[in-house]
């Protein structure tokens, strides 16, 4: 696979099918591991990062389940590749810095992602479409396993799994769920909501984790604690906070409607108007217009575009994938125009 | 509603500040957030945090915190306080009793439950059932003990023994 080939495809994390799809975009769960004795990639003399890259890459190569995948040295990618990855969340903004004998191993749908030398020697991620938990926990499982029968991990018994930040320590296991929350934002209830999550020992992120704001609704949750429970507890107690999430999304998408549907309505079709007229438009306003597109599709209001079209429209018209379907560098003002091209043409065909 | 800061954008950001008590709420544009944050972290970096909770464990052992190094890739204590990263899987047993309380402040234990990269033969678990492994049975166990059912909590003991004592062999 060659990095173009990800431009014509649709990651499996983002054809919007799966349980709840309505409000969860997806179910993220990684695990962070070290190999024994060598550094980690912050600590680590080039030679032994060098060493670290061949001893991973040739593990990765011996995993039947990881047949279909390809592995890029970050080094040999140019700056728009780079952010093109970053942006199909396959991998992290620190990854894409300082690339020297970093590696992204990704497989052809898109579902595992495995950064080598990032903060830790692996970040083994794996990624589903709606609220699956379960199920992205019962493949990582598999494949840590696998990789654990050739690996030397860095693991002590009253410790788990030792990692280069304290904080992931323990299990190195972060489960996440990106959540689209447009009723709970436009009822002013998304700040308790948030504040009493951040009391449960779970943190929110913007789109692309770590240091980003949330945008157009969306929010990523995920636990913050590693150490002293299971990977089986943690994975249960995101799950249970997430439907509870979920149900009061669901409930104040009904209120609205019944409350103030003709306001609803007006939004919705209006954003739809300007995404399907608009001849400028940045990435900012597209995430905001197209999450109440989304929004009205979730409740029947707009019948004609799926869900599927639009979490393509978010992922096609951020920077580098405008970019890399252009095949050509673009200021700023020239993507604003070549977006708001590709937006038209996108809704207008349906 | 334009932002607080600039006056020119609209704000899509909204924050809440507490200083001394007092809460502020901030409605930001995207530009000004960034800055705002980035000013807050730069306050109050992430390695600042954990020194400064692993400085309170032991405030009068400066000293000897500082002179620790790990063996196996000579990070030093000063070290870790200044970057908030540790050097080596082996610096954990290097600065194990300092480290022990941190990961207690950070995570509310410092005792791994969990699964292990040495029990591969776990996946004896009943279909719908939480996987057997060590990590999730000992944790099992203390939930039985807390509950205060030890009929359980013996059942799970002893299939813990058992699978220890496989280990070993």
């Amino acid at each position: 696979m060659k990095i173009n080939d990800l431009l014509n495809h649709t990651s499996e994390w983002l054809k919007g099918t799966g349980p709840n799809s309505d409000i969860v975009i997806s179910s993220r769960i990684r695990l962070a591991r070290n190999l024994s004795k060598y550094p980690f990639p912050h600590w680590a003399s080039k030679t032994q990062l060098e060493e670290i890259l061949a001893k991973i890459s040739d593990a990765v190569s011996k995993i039947d389940m990881l047949k279909s995948s390809t592995l890029f040295k970050l080094a040999d990618l140019d700056a728009i590749d780079k952010q093109f990855l970053v942006e199909r969340h396959l991998m992290s903004i620190e990854h894409s810095q300082k690339t020297d004998y970093k590696a992204l191993l990704v497989d052809d749908e898109e579902i595992i992602a495995v950064m080598i030398n990032e903060e830790d020697h692996l970040r083994i991620q794996l990624m589903q479409s709606g609220f699956n938990l379960f199920e992205a926990r019962d493949i990582i499982n598999r494949l840590d396993d696998a990789l654990a029968g050739i690996l030397d991990y860095a693991y002590l018994d009253d410790f788990g799994y030792l990692t280069a930040c304290p904080t992931n320590t323990g299990t190195g296991m972060r489960g996440s769920v990106m959540l689209h929350l447009p009723a709970l934002v436009m009822s002013r209830q998304i700040e308790r909501v948030l504040a009493a999550i951040a009391k449960l020992s779970f943190t929110t992120r913007g789109l692309y984790g770590e240091g980003t704001q949330a945008s157009g609704n969306f929010f990523q949750i995920s636990n913050q604690v590693s150490l002293g429970h299971g990977e089986d507890e943690i994975i249960e107690n995101i799950n249970g906070l997430i439907r509870q999430i979920i149900e009061q999304e669901t409930q104040a998408r009904q209120i609205l409607l019944s409350k103030n549907k003709e306001v609803l309505e007006d939004r919705i079709n209006r954003s739809l108007g300007i995404l399907k007229s608009a001849r400028i438009i940045t990435s900012q306003e597209t995430i905001e217009l197209l999450s109440m597109v989304r929004l009205g599709s979730d409740l029947g209001m707009i019948k004609d575009i799926n869900r599927r079209t639009i979490n393509e429209l978010f992922i096609i018209t951020q920077p580098a994938h405008l970019q890399k379907l252009e095949n050509k560098k673009l200021s700023s003002d020239e993507r604003d125009l070549k977006r708001a091209q590709l937006i038209r043409k996108k809704l207008n065909l349906l | 509603m334009l932002c607080d800061i600039c006056k020119k954008n609209p704000a899509t950001v909204h924050l809440t500040e507490i200083i001394d008590d007092q809460m502020n709420e901030l409605h930001l544009c995207e530009d000004c957030a960034r800055n705002k944050s980035a000013a807050m972290e730069q306050q109050f970096g992430l390695s600042d945090l954990l020194a400064g909770m692993a400085d309170f464990e032991k405030p009068n052992k400066d000293e000897e915190n500082i002179a620790a190094k790990c063996s196996n890739c000579n990070l030093t204590y000063a070290d870790f306080k200044k970057i908030g990263r540790l050097g080596c899987g082996d610096c954990y047993n290097a600065f194990r009793k300092y480290l022990a309380p941190l990961l207690k402040r950070i995570h509310g234990s410092n005792q791994h439950v969990g699964k292990s990269p040495f029990l591969k033969e776990k996946s004896v678990a009943k279909p719908g059932r939480k996987s057997l492994d060590l990590g999730n049975l000992k944790a099992e166990m203390q939930r039985a003990i807390q509950r205060e059912d030890f009929e359980e909590a013996a059942r799970l003991r002893d299939q813990i023994k058992a699978i220890e004592a496989k280990k070993e062999s």
